[in-house]
């Protein structure tokens, strides 16, 4: 057997339990015997909630014996990156200065509604401190490891949450994207990620980075379990200042529907540079597979990331600033450095930076008229090894950190939905971005639901464990 | 603009909001709002209207 045929599907799952082939509790301890015996190697989790997942999961076993419907995902193990509320748990966020809070007193909104589908909660996951990371390193509690080659980086900033599923410990996981944080992780550890429109799905009771750019969302190894949690955990919540009113838009049911009415195409431009050939390569095989020829030129998306950059830095020091002047010695060094200088960013600078989002988000809607997909590459880049400081990309050579963000970076920078879809090249994979309009989740899962029956995406099992 | 303009902005900066910076910091911080300002500018430089609202409470 291998590592990952020992997991089956959160779909699976959920039927297997509802009717009775399997118990909650059975599910349960297999996915913590997983976590045991191969976490070692993996570092994705920073807490495991052995005792809160079996007490959970006893209730639903109880519930399904006494004939009640305990949800879509009954059953269904899943663990969030550790800047989620976890009650009786301290939100470290990636970070060191925070395990001196309070511990939780509540569950995140999006934890309470995937356990109100049924599913349970086994542990919080590694994180680059703060999200302040594309790496998925953290020099307090270790770097996530990729579960194709556990040399490499998962990608960051919800590291653990690519490594754990990707290493088919948990069919689900919880992360965070303000500037690539799911697609990247998706990306480099061969895994399905959905970052959904900015407001779409609620962040209460989660540690910001960044709010205007902050977005929660699911990963998955299959598309109908990425849409299975999707559809769990939409709608309002007055506890999210962002989280839409709009009510309720369900994808699982529409997964099958025909796409060869959409009109797609590729992202041209900024989303045709700075490729090492395996993201080249990907992305035609994505476009092969769906018959895509057309280009479409993005403009300004350069700027689009610059601006994005701005508004980070700044925003994150803004959040920061307190704890910058009473424990900068408990920071990461690089992360701590980033922070100051985004302190020191003109005001006006800023300013311009959201006047720029707001004309782009216009250039954006207009292309929208006439597509209803953008195909882009995810990352540059297979992952990189752990540590790794350059790469040499058109002969130029670059730092890696800022620049693995490069592709995701002009798309969260205005809210777009997001599917990182999985090509599983050897001997790494690598993603790639399906880019739908606003609130246009469906789409974007629709289509990538159709490449996975077609064969030409698919989360492959871990090559490493 | 001159490293020493930088290295005294970041001072006086660090002063204003009370944000202790060690001299082993000062490098990567001036590194990094080097890389910073570059990006700003590159936004910065690009016409806008007017009247352009900024997307401070964005709804997409």
């Amino acid at each position: 057997m291998t590592a990952a045929s020992a997991t089956p599907s959160a779909s699976e799952i959920a039927k297997a339990v509802t009717s009775g082939k399997l118990t909650a509790l059975e599910v349960t301890e297999t996915a913590l015997a997983r976590i045991e015996r191969y976490d070692g190697i993996l570092n994705s989790f920073t807490d495991v909630t052995a005792e809160r997942a079996r007490t959970r999961a006893r209730e639903i076993d109880s519930a399904i014996a006494a004939g009640r419907n305990v949800g879509p995902l009954a059953g269904v193990p899943f663990a969030v990156k550790n800047l989620f509320d976890v009650k009786g748990l301290t939100t470290r966020a990636g970070s060191r200065i925070n395990r001196d809070l309070p511990k939780a007193t509540r569950d995140a909104t999006l934890i309470e509604r995937l356990e109100a589908a049924g599913a349970v909660l086994v542990g919080a996951l590694n994180m680059g401190e703060y999200a302040y990371d594309f790496t998925g390193e953290n020099v307090h509690d270790g770097p996530s490891r990729n579960p194709h080659d556990p040399s490499r980086m998962t990608g960051g900033s919800s590291g653990g949450s690519g490594s754990a599923v990707g290493g088919a410990l948990v069919p689900i996981a919880l992360g965070s994207d303000t500037n690539g944080s799911i697609r990247v992780p998706s990306s480099f550890c061969g895994i399905f990620g959905l970052k959904p429109t900015y407001g779409r799905l609620s962040r209460a009771r989660s540690f910001p980075f960044v709010a205007s750019l902050d977005h929660l969302g699911p990963f998955a190894r299959s598309v109908r379990d990425l849409a299975l949690a999707y559809d769990a955990m939409q709608g309002p919540d007055a506890d999210d200042a962002a989280c839409t009113t709009r009510a309720v838009e369900p994808a699982a049911p529409r997964l099958a529907q025909n796409i060869g009415s959409l009109r797609i195409a590729l992202a041209g431009g900024w989303f045709q540079k700075n490729l090492f050939p395996e993201a080249a390569e990907a992305v035609a095989h994505v476009a092969k597979a769906l018959g895509v020829t057309k280009v479409v030129d993005v403009p300004e998306a350069e700027r689009a990331r610059a601006a994005a950059f701005v508004i980070t830095t700044t925003e994150g020091a803004s959040l920061h600033l307190d704890r910058l002047r009473k424990r900068p010695n408990d920071f990461e060094p690089a992360i701590r450095d980033r922070l100051i200088s985004g302190a020191m960013i003109p005001a006006p600078l800023v300013d311009r930076a959201q006047k720029f989002r707001r004309w782009y988000r216009a250039q954006l809607l207009e292309i929208f008229r006439s597509v209803d997909l953008l195909i882009a590459p995810a990352t540059p880049c297979v992952a990189p090894k752990l540590g790794q400081v350059n790469f040499v990309l058109d002969g130029v050579e670059m730092p890696v950190r800022p620049n693995i963000g490069v592709h995701t970076q002009p798309i969260s920078f205005i809210g777009l939905p997001v599917v990182a879809v999985p090509v599983p090249l050897e001997p790494m994979p690598i993603g790639v971005q399906l880019i739908a309009p606003p609130w246009r989740e469906d789409i974007a899962l629709r289509v990538a639901y159709t490449l996975e029956r077609m064969g030409a995406v698919s989360a492959p099992p871990p090559r490493g464990l | 603009m001159s490293a020493e303009l930088i290295d005294d902005y970041i001072a006086s900066v660090a002063a204003l909001l009370g944000l202790p910076i060690e001299d082993a910091w000062k490098p990567a911080v001036r590194a990094n709002l080097e890389v910073s300002l570059r990006m700003a500018r590159l936004v910065e430089e690009f016409p806008l209207p007017d009247e352009t609202e900024p997307a401070g409470v964005f709804i997409a």
